[in-house]
């Protein structure tokens, strides 16, 4: 969103402003009226009218020459123009991402010796000297220490490979953060809270740049590989919409349009799900459910085709190897019983726990680094951290590989060919099965062992994450929270196994789990556990599930995962309302008004408008009585964002709305072009200019940056129905009057720090206009 | 602006070509078959070279470790899994990454240690400190347009590309400000 590329193309003219038309257009055009100054929130309603008048222009221009009609085709295809870029450079990037992240987490282990760009599998794709008992290992690839003393086994090598693992990811942190530092400190973070509040009709300038894209991309890469519990989901919905707005400048119809801007950006942040996912209809859904704000048919549209093209970017690149999308894809179509919704609704609770206790504790600690002295040493915080997680990952397998692989196997079902100790149970030796259709069978002392190395990582995972979420680096919090919820589910999953195992006589079991049929899944466990893990943290439920199923390709399992992510919801909104990100919102003080609030109290406009009563009268503009001079004084003492204009200072009758910065911008540049424009001009805001002696100067004319139709209130209009009018409308502020008088103002900042006020929290938070 | 996009299609158009170039490298199908241990037969991973259609434990497993009768047994207990990588886009994708990232950081090293060094030698002391001056200032706006006007009047391209990084920097700059010093945004 830069400021000042330099306008072309908008010059309506006088027969536009006709029956219907909001704003009474510019005369001529002078750069960057109508647009807006950084960290403030623009006028739904304006950009409306605005878009509404290019496009009339347009239509009634297309009618005189096939030229034109030609034109007006392309403005009509530009949408989808945009949707096609943005589904390309995201899939590419997400490609890229997945490709490096693979091979930079292998890095920290060891090298491919024959091509050192291949990850470990990679490195051991072609290679015949694999072994049934050892998978995973070839010559090819060997271990640092291997690589430098020549030893692969015993206590030194271990030690060696500990060292150099927790160097690694030091210094990939290190990178990450100082990049951030010094070239996009916009970077950092998951970006889906800003996401929100963008979209909401917020503007952080440079929040959605090509630096913050391009820093933002890289290190990525190097958070995710330096094993940090965090995820790649979050930024790459940050990531896709930066390619939204980067290709938004292509086309002044969305270049100069914040609220078409916004539509774009929804579809890119479907876009981005779409690819960080490789779920293309939970991409949709999620920029519907949980991003968008102002979200019609038609931007449905567009990102159902910009998820669409991004999905099938990354499917081109195939960079997991496995022609899917997903790395999380499961195989197995066993089905489940009524009786295991039990469990299932317990891990809902749990899930439901773990997202209360993570947005208490996560905001907590941000409380704490925004305030306190902790925030003074970002650089620190990163390394230390990373530091402990390196620490106390390498030595638990389930932790040092990188979470996704986790999630992966942690969703798995032990087939007979598993060779990990997950699937350490004791088979029976005369079996001769198909592999899909196992009987339950007793675990073993290698899943017994995974078990408790599981608990531990699950504590681990808990703690670490509250204090990894929100650091000056880029990091979503899908992934660790779909860990936490996969191994809950997974240990769950074993449990209820071997009970159903030694317990055939059960009531409960008997009629379900006949001895030698395969009855539980310990996996179907764990993608439950997981969608009621990431529904406590984000409160998604539609989009949750849409997602999962599309991440695994387990559409049988659509019911247990509803079960789970609406009890989930239910746990954590008896806590607490707000979702993480809401909570982040929250804890900035972004203006962001949730459409999902409700707002019951019984107050009036008129307790809320401003001037309250002792304070001094609302700073007005008369209609042609006020000189230059007067109205710069006003500008350069109020740090008002808009003025009022009245017939005169004694009837007080509303005439429109004027915005400082359009007014500011006004003045200068007739100062500067206009002749006879001195500091006595008087400025007229009237389709006449006042009667004035000819000795006077030149008045002024600024009736172009008149809004003729603010929206206007009565005072004694309750409270709820305004909220929902600013809600609704995207309103920026809304004038009050009685009797066609005018007595104050509603900005959207009031409205926020009223609802704040009523629900006792601290209205000073609300720091932005 | 337009360079920019040129440069994003170029990229694009260059992963595309490279995907469809490199997908049909020998190197790049394996048909891969693990069979669990049968009766004296151990374990073992066979990984081929051949097309979808041959996937499976015939064509693949060679030598066959049991007697003709023993085969169809053995099979049935086998899972084959054909895959497709693109070696090409891998080592294309790492190497540009790679790249980006080291010119990233002398980039990164240039500015945080190399120029205070270079200004320092050139200027003296004073001139840093205006320039520190220069940022703090309140207004982001009325500095962008003064940058601008000015960079119009001078038509030579090096001032131009310089003035461009000056904005940027003191863009940075403000971010940084507001992200890590004063913690207003994205706390």
């Amino acid at each position: 969103m830069e400021a000042g590329e330099g306008v072309s193309g908008t010059t309506p003219t006088e027969e536009m402003n006709g029956a219907g038309n909001l704003m009474d257009f510019l005369d001529e055009p002078f750069p960057d009226v109508g647009t807006y100054e950084d960290f403030h929130t623009i006028d739904w309603l304006r950009e409306k009218s605005r878009d509404t008048d290019r496009h009339r222009k347009i239509t009634s221009k297309s009618k005189e020459s096939f030229w034109e009609l030609i034109k007006s085709l392309l403005d009509a295809w530009s949408g989808w123009v945009v949707m096609l870029l943005i589904g390309l450079l995201s899939g590419t990037l997400a490609g890229v991402i997945d490709l490096a992240v693979d091979w930079m987490t292998d890095l920290k282990e060891g090298v491919c010796l024959t091509a050192f760009y291949y990850s470990h599998e990679q490195c051991c794709w072609t290679s015949n000297e694999t072994t049934f008992e050892d998978r995973d290992k070839c010559p090819q690839w060997q271990k640092w220490a291997e690589l430098m003393t020549g030893h692969s086994e015993g206590g030194g090598a271990y030690l060696l490979n500990y060292f150099l693992y927790v160097l690694w990811a030091l210094l990939f942190s290190f990178l990450a953060v100082s990049l951030v530092r010094v070239f996009a400190p916009y970077a950092c973070g998951s970006g889906i809270p800003e996401i929100k509040t963008i979209l909401s009709g917020f503007i952080i300038r440079g929040y959605l740049g090509k630096w913050t894209l391009l820093i933002k991309t890289v290190t990525l890469v190097l958070a995710v590989s330096s094993g940090l519990s965090l995820g790649k989901e979050g930024p790459l919905v940050h990531v896709a919409c930066c390619c939204g707005n980067l290709f938004c400048s292509l086309f002044s119809k969305y270049s100069k349009n914040e609220g078409k801007r916004r539509e774009v950006l929804s579809a890119a942040a479907a876009a981005g799900v779409s690819v960080a996912f490789g779920a293309p209809i939970g991409g949709v859904l999620f920029s519907l459910e949980e991003v968008s704000y102002y979200f019609p048919l038609k931007t449905l549209w567009r990102s159902f085709f910009a998820a669409l093209v991004a999905a099938f970017t990354l499917r081109a690149i195939n960079p997991f190897g496995n022609s899917r999308l997903v790395l999380f894809y499961v195989e197995y179509h066993t089905p489940w019983y009524m009786a295991e919704l039990v469990p299932f609704i317990l891990l809902g609770v749990f899930g439901g726990l773990w997202g209360t206790l993570f947005i208490r504790a996560n905001i907590a600690w941000c409380r704490r680094r925004k305030t306190t002295q902790l925030g003074k040493y970002p650089v620190l915080e990163v390394i230390a951290v990373t530091g402990i997680t390196a620490l106390l990952a390498f030595p638990n397998p389930y932790t040092r590989r990188s979470t996704s692989e986790l999630i992966s196997e942690l969703f798995n079902d032990c087939g007979a060919l598993e060779s990990s100790q997950l699937c350490d149970y004791i088979n029976n030796p005369n079996m001769s099965r198909p592999v899909d259709d196992i009987p339950d069978r007793p675990a073993g002392p290698g899943v017994y062992t995974a078990l408790w190395q599981l608990a531990l990582a699950l504590v681990f995972k808990i703690v670490i994450t509250i204090f990894t979420f929100g650091m000056k680096i880029p990091s979503g919090l899908f992934i660790p929270s779909m860990a936490v919820g996969a191994i809950a589910g997974r240990i769950v999953g074993i449990a209820v196994e071997q009970m159903a195992y030694h317990h055939h006589d059960w009531i409960i079991f008997k009629n379900w789990c006949r001895p030698g049929a395969d009855c539980v899944t310990p996996g179907l466990y764990a993608m439950v556990g997981a969608a009621a893990c990431l529904g406590g943290v984000t409160r998604m439920t539609v989009s949750l599930v849409v997602i999962m199923f599309e991440l695994t390709g387990g559409l049988e399992y659509i019911v247990p995962l509803m079960a789970a992510a609406v009890t989930s919801k239910w746990v954590a909104d008896a806590f607490g309302k707000e979702g993480i990100y809401e909570s982040h919102i929250q804890l900035n003080g972004y203006p962001y008004l949730d459409v999902r609030d409700e707002f019951t109290h019984r107050t009036l406009a008129t307790d809320v408008m401003r001037p309250r009563r002792n304070d001094p009268p609302l700073a007005v503009l008369t209609q042609d009585s006020t000189t230059v001079e007067d109205v710069e004084t006003l500008i350069k003492d109020t740090d008002y964002n808009g003025f009022p204009v009245v017939v005169s200072r004694e009837s007080e009758r509303l005439i429109g709305f004027v915005q400082r910065r359009d007014l500011t911008l006004a003045i200068k540049n007739a100062r500067q072009k206009q002749d006879g424009v001195v500091s006595s001009s008087v400025v007229y805001f009237t389709e006449d200019g006042p009667q004035t002696p000819l000795s006077n100067p030149q008045p002024l004319k600024l009736r172009r940056v008149l809004n003729l139709s603010p929206f206007t209130v009565t005072d004694h209009t309750p409270m709820e129905t305004v909220v929902d009018i600013f809600r609704k409308l995207g309103l920026r502020q809304c004038l009050v009057t009685r009797s066609g008088r005018l007595l104050g103002i509603i900005t959207k900042k009031d409205v926020l720090r009223h609802m704040a006020q009523m629900m006792n929290q601290d209205p000073e938070s609300i720091m932005f206009n | 602006m337009k360079s920019v996009f040129l440069i994003e299609a170029f990229t694009v158009a260059c992963f595309v070509l490279l995907s469809q170039v490199t997908a049909k490298n020998s190197e790049d199908i394996r048909c891969k078959c693990i069979c669990p241990p049968y009766r004296e037969v151990k374990g073992q991973i066979y990984k081929q070279n051949v097309s979808l259609k041959d996937c499976n434990c015939l064509h693949v497993v060679e030598p066959m470790p049991v007697d003709g009768k023993d085969v169809e047994a053995y099979c049935l207990r086998c899972e084959c899994k054909y895959e497709e990588r693109s070696s090409g886009t891998i080592k294309v994708t790492i190497i540009m990454y790679l790249s980006i990232l080291g010119l990233l950081l002398l980039y990164m090293v240039y500015l945080t240690l190399l120029e205070p060094i270079l200004k320092r030698r050139l200027f003296g002391h004073s001139q840093l400190i205006q320039s520190d001056d220069d940022v703090g200032d309140q207004q982001p706006f009325a500095n962008a347009h003064n940058v601008l006007s000015h960079s119009h009047s001078r038509p030579n391209m090096l001032n131009k590309v310089e003035h461009a990084q000056q904005r940027w920097r003191r863009q940075v700059q403000e971010q940084r400000k507001s992200v890590f010093d004063r913690h207003v945004v994205l706390s």
